[in-house]
């Protein structure tokens, strides 16, 4: 697996945690891979939803069993 | 003044205060919502025949407290001709309660308000042997504490998981908060236990290839009580997908209440004494 970009939002609270996912995914290319690692509660429950709502696609999602998680993500294509 | 006309000043939304020949008056409202010329109508009054002040209920409601007694029918024509009508308060079904619901709030998945004005025209202040409180909230989430209600209605999402579209993730895991759905990324399987689904629809709005998929129902509770007394709202109901099924349940709790309650006493009470099987059983016959 590629990984182009990576990001921790763990020190960060809603909706501050979408915002930096948001910016750094401007940054990249449709179809290039972010890591985004988050804490569990509020940041996973609502980064992975407001991708969707953005069209960009989350396929991998790891537990990291210290309270945070690291999903993937596919940039997706601009409007 | 007589014993009679208190109640009936009751029924019409008239609470008697400490002070003498004073009353605390309740507006009605459905679902929370009062519209700007309510307001101006309101204020007119609590300004003019009250001390300039109103208080918000609990139940989302208005009352304008020290209306004078000689005061009432005066009030009652201006708060009317201004679009405001008196709440009700005694042994009736009272303020149905709501929050925005899908029209406004992001995590809503039923139209509260709609339900809301429907439950009004349909119930709205009926009399029983007690009062009896309706109230809804879009989503799982619970804003609106509808076990805390006689009969609550929630808003929920039953999910179908799409093995052809799944590209085994495992956010739907991730994102469970009753850990009901175990996904083995490497052998490619997903397990879903639905008795532990809690409706909240987290599986269906976060998955990314739309393998989660469902369809928005009404969770209903019954026999909740926040008084004296306290007990939380039960379940036992499947989510239900129609409004025509959802009125049919609440129809026959109502008429079960109706007949079987005895003077003032609360409808899990009335639950208790008589069996909650009996009530079940009549509810599932209507589904």
């Amino acid at each position: 697996m590629n990984i182009d970009n990576t990001i921790d939002i763990t020190d960060v609270v809603c909706p501050v945690t979408y915002v930096k996912v948001k910016v750094e995914l401007e940054d990249m290319e449709p179809g290039q891979v972010l890591s985004v690692r988050l804490n569990s509660g509020d940041a996973l429950q609502n980064v992975p939803r407001s991708l969707k709502n953005d069209g960009h696609r989350v396929f991998d999602v790891t537990d990291n069993e210290d309270g945070t998680y690291t999903i993937l993500v596919e940039r997706g294509q601009d409007d | 003044m007589a014993d009679a006309n208190f109640k009936e000043l009751k029924k019409g939304g008239f609470m008697k205060q400490k002070q003498k020949d004073r009353f605390s008056m309740r507006l009605k409202t459905i679902g929370g919502q009062v519209t700007i010329e309510q307001l101006e109508t309101i204020r007119h009054v609590a300004e003019t025949y009250g001390h300039g002040y109103i208080h918000l209920t609990s139940r989302q409601g208005i009352e304008i407290p020290f209306i004078a007694l000689e005061d009432i029918d005066t009030v009652k024509k201006e708060l009317a001709k201004g679009g405001v009508q008196n709440g009700v308060c005694g042994a009736r079904l009272r303020t149905i309660t709501a929050c925005q619901g899908n029209a406004v709030c992001p995590s809503g998945l039923i139209d509260t308000q709609h339900i809301a004005r429907e439950c009004e025209a349909r119930y709205g202040g009926r009399e029983f042997p007690a009062k009896f409180k309706i109230g809804i909230t879009g989503c799982p989430n619970n804003c609106l504490k509808t076990e805390e209600n006689d009969l609550g209605i929630k808003g929920g999402i039953e999910p179908q998981w799409h093995h052809d579209d799944c590209i085994f993730c495992g956010l739907c895991q991730a994102v469970c908060p009753s850990s009901a759905i175990t996904v083995d990324k490497k052998e490619k399987t997903l397990s879903f236990t639905a008795d532990q689904c809690l409706f909240c629809g987290k599986c269906v709005t976060t998955c990314p290839s739309s393998a989660w998929v469902g369809t928005a129902g009404y969770n209903v509770s019954l026999g909740g009580l926040y008084g004296k007394q306290i007990t939380i709202g039960r379940h036992f109901l499947p989510l239900l997908h129609s409004e025509e099924e959802l009125y049919r349940v609440i129809d026959v709790v109502l008429d079960f209440f109706e007949n079987h309650a005895k003077p003032g006493e609360r409808f899990a009470k009335t639950v208790e004494r008589i069996g909650w099987d009996t009530v079940e059983r009549l509810v599932r016959e209507v589904l």
